[in-house]
């Protein structure tokens, strides 16, 4: 088994509410320094079998028709070193 | 004969019965549509109701786009088959496509429940054909994502080519763009907006006003003259 990581982020220009409250709150929390927060998701896929390129071109394309609109959202697909060692570590 | 109007219920849809309501009160013939059914009983139109379908989760709209019926409503809608998207219907009809652009979370970040003053943009789609242009009318608004989103050459080419079908007017609600509050696609026989037209269809109800009411008998009259 492996993990591929699928991060889909609102697109630069469209405006995220959700960051802006959560950034807002950073001074009453203690934390200073921070001018921007943007919130996204991440969506973890345990793939039975290899990563191969032809899984990856897969999970690309759920990806892009579902995990992520492309109206609005931008995504990355990244295979996640060392998920098999702690499988096996387990 | 009288038109058949069949309204899809999805799990988690809200409105399917007010419409349903709103249908036969305008003298059409309601038939319930099911998602996990891929025939839409040869009705004449359908309406996607609003609601949470699927709890909207992943994004409003996300899933049941994907949902059996809908496979057959896409494929009809893009064939002529008039289809009206009401608020999470909208949202199911940006999401399959059918229409431009995507819709986000209110930028307040509060769910919302008003009634509004909407500005009709185009009467000549096949859900508007009973308004004036430039009327402005109050229909009752429900929602957490309503923000109609677009890119600058989508919202220029929808302004160009008169496919903002309502505004709001004196409020922007929720941020959208331009005041969008409903679009149409290049045909006309597909619109969404976020607006609930079944929720004003009889005097006794909510505002009293009855402004919802020519969605209904719209669609009727183009469908019956056919």
């Amino acid at each position: 088994m492996a993990r591929v990581v699928v991060d889909v982020m609102l697109k630069p220009e469209i405006l995220d509410p959700q960051g802006q409250a959560v950034q807002r709150a950073l001074p009453r929390l203690g934390f200073e320094g921070i001018s921007d927060v943007r919130q996204g998701k991440r969506f973890e896929l345990e793939v039975d079998g290899p990563v191969d390129e032809a899984a990856l071109a897969r999970i690309h394309d759920l990806a892009e028709s579902f995990l992520a609109n492309t109206v609005i959202e931008d995504f990355t697909v990244k295979v996640e070193e060392g998920a098999e060692v702690e499988e096996a570590a387990k | 004969m009288t038109a058949r109007i069949g309204v899809v219920t999805f799990p988690g849809s809200l409105d399917d019965r007010d419409t349903q309501r709103a249908i036969r009160l305008a003298g059409a013939e309601p038939v319930a549509l099911w998602h996990k059914d891929k025939d839409l009983r040869q009705v004449d139109a359908v309406v996607l109701p609003g609601g949470f379908s699927y709890g909207d989760y992943l994004r409003a709209g996300a899933i049941s786009r994907f949902s059996p019926v809908m496979d057959t409503v896409i494929e009809q809608a893009k064939a002529g088959l008039p289809v009206l998207g009401i608020c999470n219907g909208f949202q199911v009809l940006t999401e399959a496509h059918l229409l431009p652009g995507a819709m986000l979370g209110n930028d307040h970040l509060h769910f919302i429940c008003r009634d509004q003053k909407l500005r009709v943009e185009n009467a000549e789609t096949a859900w508007t054909g009973d308004y004036r242009r430039g009327q402005e009318i109050h229909i009752p608004l429900k929602n957490m994502d309503g923000r109609y989103v677009a890119d600058p050459y989508t919202l220029d080419k929808l302004e160009a080519e008169g496919r903002v079908v309502f505004r709001y007017v004196d409020f922007n609600p929720n941020g959208s763009l331009n005041d969008i509050a409903g679009v149409t696609n290049e045909a006309g026989n597909v619109v969404g907006l976020m607006p609930h037209p079944e929720h004003a269809v009889e005097p006794l109800i909510g505002s009293g006003r009855t402004d919802g009411l020519p969605f209904f008998t719209s669609i009727l009259k183009k469908l019956v003259n056919a």
